[in-house]
């Protein structure tokens, strides 16, 4: 089963991330900042990040630059969840490793269309 | 596949207040360079934007949105943070609040102050010239990406399809940011026909391979309606780590020119884009108020069911809960067997059985009452702000200090306890702390204190609100009550006794009514409130020093620990808490006073006596008051004793309220059903006490009456 990590300091975000990928048929774990998802990572395996961008703790550029040191991490999709559609915040991203992003405000069958773009 | 969401609009609600809260509070403690406490700022509006978004709460999501984008000068430095900025940005969390509560609440929201507000903010985000170029920038990047998007939507539409010739050049660590060629392959065969061609010249020597490095590319040849935007979407991704070359070859001859259905369709899109922003980038920064209106209206059609009210609860609090009942059902599993075939033999292990079952039942109910547990802060978060408000309008300089945030209460009675307090605070934000000049005068800190403290004590909860003022003018008080008839000139009574006068109906020291309080209808309905959830509130205060009032609360208001009492045939129960002692009279300690009222002599008080069927007038066994039980209660600070027939068990009782079931009755503050299924009356103490009061007082009246009548036959 494809499983994936959603990290999201907002529980209404989050809750409403995993709904739609569960009810997609998807594995959820959720993460509430980038040190807990870092933690969740270390222990588990996954297809898939979604991660915010703006978090309290470890943000989600210093997250993914970490994940990437992981060897389990080295080729997982990473995708940002973020409002900052600024072109200065996707370099960001990419610059730290992240496969692409995702534009809020969140709406689930972009979602669930652009996951089909980056797991097989 | 269409997801439903909106199950997750009373969370959403709930976690944007109190995002609302902590950006009022964090706002109220900015300092200048403080960055991680704008970041936290900024993250709850973001929040707060980012999930109206998605709901399609517009009016939200614009507002917020020229929130966000001053916080976001601030958090990058393009804006000092200015005393006017802290102050618009509060008002903002305002607007927020009343965005947000229409949308709860199912009604329309009040347009006025959001309109004010989001001119100010817009003017404030205009006076920054950085901010234009920004945008414009965006508003740029909005209108391509609402053409690409409609252009998504005229693919059916278009007359012909073209064949697109794709050259992908991906950079050799392409695959290391998890993309992945074929993926993107595949999401164009979803915009039509592809044929694949892969090049590999440039794959080295075996040897040299790096087994993590993409040495491959492509040459792609697409036949779709789609536009070349539609297919860089696709690559939106890699641009930065590719070379990507389309070029447009037409097959079919009438093909229209791209360019035709793109200019069309650009004033559609934008246009709805006022109705769903995709993002931070496409609302006009000041909306106008006809534009505002009819989003609302629009906004009101979809609105989910009232919240409810909801706690959020500890996993530890559930967990704990899931094992007690995990206890219970072995217990009753134990029980149940053992009445299967039950004889003499088993009664130790019935009793043993039952007593475990006491013990489960005792911890499930605490375990479910700390559920309804939440720590005190959830009222005392609104003071900052209040008093921060308070001391602008007053010009008074004030520090606020709060303590024993973590204190835990039942959730109704911080729900009703918020109000009084407020009207507390404000008394003391007005009528106690002295103007600056006034303090110096007398050799205080120019800086007036206010003090905010909760405790536990025994089973009750104790809330301090402390001022370092004046204090109460005791002169003024007792002239005052005399003025309006409220006691008698040549009365004696103590400070204590004065200062309960401000809890008097219509009692106002104040020379002038201000906006703030002093409107004279406030400290009784205060102690009202207070009474009415089984509290009591006293004053103490000195002169020069300041004052404190604090207020007793029981921690839960729907189990009280009970003294059950006997009177004629009716049980009734005594709240333990206001229970001093119970004891049995001895005759050369009774004095009767005048008349019907009867003093008891307790170490140094002389204490009044209440009998209880003579109060509510119903039969007595025993109506002597020799030789006779004594339950000694205290409220308000005053002692006095009732008189029962006999002193039965001490138990939780459930209280259920005798308001929604039948009606208030004087003396009796609700009613529960004991263990026999009677039900037994729980009393008011306070309550009974007024009345004793009052029928005294018109005994006396009576009798006083009579006397000078009696003198005035004898003279």
């Amino acid at each position: 089963m494809t499983k994936i990590l959603v990290v999201d300091d907002s529980n209404s975000i989050r809750d409403m991330v995993s709904f739609t990928l569960k009810s997609a048929g998807y594995e959820t774990v959720e993460a509430k900042d980038g040190q807990d998802g870092l933690s969740k990572a270390q222990t588990n395996g996954f297809d898939l990040v979604i991660s915010d961008v703006n978090m309290p703790i470890m943000d989600g550029i210093t997250l993914c630059q970490e994940l990437r040191k992981l060897p389990s991490f080295k080729f997982t999709p990473i995708l940002m969840l973020t409002t900052e559609s600024s072109g200065d915040m996707k370099m960001r991203g990419k610059s730290a490793g992240a496969t692409g992003w995702l534009v809020k405000p969140f709406n689930p069958e972009k979602l669930l269309a652009t996951i089909k773009r980056v797991i097989r | 596949m269409s997801v439903d969401l909106t199950q997750f609009i009373p969370s959403f609600l709930e976690e944007s207040f109190e995002g609302l809260e902590l950006m009022e509070s964090s706002l109220l403690n900015l300092e200048q360079g403080d960055d991680e406490t704008i970041n936290s700022i900024f993250r709850a509006a973001h929040s707060i934007k980012g999930g109206a978004g998605t709901f399609g709460f517009d009016n939200v999501t614009e507002f917020t949105h020229l929130v966000e984008t001053l916080l976001d000068e601030m958090r990058d430095g393009r804006r000092s943070i200015e005393q006017a900025d802290v102050e618009l940005l509060l008002e903002s969390v305002d607007c927020m609040r009343l965005l947000l509560e229409a949308i709860r609440d199912e009604v329309e929201c009040e347009q006025d102050k959001i309109i004010e507000t989001s001119k100010l903010l817009a003017i404030a985000l205009d006076g920054n010239s950085s901010e234009n170029s920004q945008t414009t920038d965006s508003t740029a990047e909005s209108s391509e990406e609402s053409q690409a998007e409609s252009n998504t939507g005229n693919n059916d539409n278009a007359e012909g399809s073209n064949s697109w010739q794709i050259e992908f050049i991906p950079e050799h660590h392409l695959v290391q940011t998890g993309n992945d060629p074929l993926l993107l392959f595949n999401a164009l065969s979803d915009l039509g026909e592809v044929s694949i061609k892969a090049n590999c010249k440039d794959v080295p020597a075996l040897n040299d391979i790096d087994s993590e490095e993409l040495y491959i590319t492509w040459q792609l040849t697409l036949t779709s309606n789609a536009s070349e935007n539609d297919i860089r979407e696709i690559f939106e991704w890699v641009e930065d780590e590719c070379q990507l070359n389309i070029t447009k070859e037409q097959t079919e001859q009438t093909a229209p020119p791209v360019e035709g259905p793109k200019s069309e369709s650009i004033a559609e899109p934008l246009a709805e884009s006022n109705l769903s922003p995709t993002d931070n980038t496409s609302e006009n920064p000041t909306p106008t108020p006809s534009e505002n209106d009819s989003i609302i209206k629009d906004k009101s059609v979809t609105k989910t069911k009232p919240d409810v009210g909801s706690i959020r609860v500890g996993v530890d609090k559930v967990d704990s809960l899931i094992n007690l009942v995990g206890e219970l059902v072995i217990t009753q599993s134990m029980l149940s067997e053992l009445g299967n075939d039950f004889d003499l033999t088993k009664i130790e292990r019935l009793t043993s059985g039952l007593e475990q079952l006491l013990q489960n039942t005792k911890e499930l109910q605490e375990s479910v009452m700390r559920i309804r547990m939440l720590p005190i802060s959830f009222a005392f978060n609104r003071f900052p702000r209040l008093v921060h408000d308070l001391s602008k309008k007053t010009g008074k300089d004030i520090e606020l200090i709060l303590k024993g945030e973590q204190t835990e209460l039942d959730k109704t009675v911080m729900e009703q306890i918020g109000d009084p307090l407020v009207h507390l605070v404000r008394n003391a934000v007005d009528h106690g702390i002295e103007p600056s000049e006034v303090r110096i005068a007398n050799g205080k800190s120019e800086k007036g204190t206010i003090t905010l403290d909760a405790y536990h004590q025994g089973g009750n909860i104790v809330i301090e609100i402390n001022d370092d003022g004046g204090g109460i003018d005791r002169k003024a008080v007792f002239d005052k009550a005399l003025e309006k008839g409220i006691v008698d000139a040549n009365s004696t009574l103590s400070d204590s006794q004065v200062f309960d006068l401000i809890f008097e109906p219509g009692f106002s020291t104040a020379k002038e009514l201000s906006d703030i309080s002093g409107r004279g209808v406030g400290m009784d309905v205060v102690k009202k409130n207070i009474q009415s959830l089984g509290g009591r509130i006293q004053v103490e205060s000195e002169p020069g020093k300041g004052s404190t009032f604090k207020v007793n609360l029981p921690l839960t208001l729907a189990i009280l620990d009970g003294q059950l009492v006997k009177v004629g045939s009716e049980v009734y129960i005594i709240p333990l808490i206001t229970i001093v002692e119970s004891l049995q009279t001895q005759s050369d300690l009774i004095n009767r006073v005048s008349g019907d009222m009867v003093l008891y002599r307790l170490r140094e008080d002389n204490v009044p006596v209440i009998p209880i069927y003579q109060l509510f007038n119903i039969a007595s066994d025993n109506e002597k008051i020799e030789n006779a039980l004594l339950v000694v209660v205290e409220a308000d600070g005053q002692k006095v004793g009732l008189l029962v027939d006999d002193l039965l068990a001490q138990q939780q009782v459930v209280i259920k309220s005798l308001n929604d079931n039948y009606q208030q009755v004087e003396g009796i503050s609700g009613a529960t059903i004991l263990g026999d299924g009677s039900v037994a009356m729980i009393l008011d103490i306070p309550g009974m006490i007024q009345m004793a009061l009052k029928k005294a007082q018109k005994a006396q009246k009576n009798k006083q009456a009579e006397q000078v009548m009696l003198e005035g036959v004898s003279s």
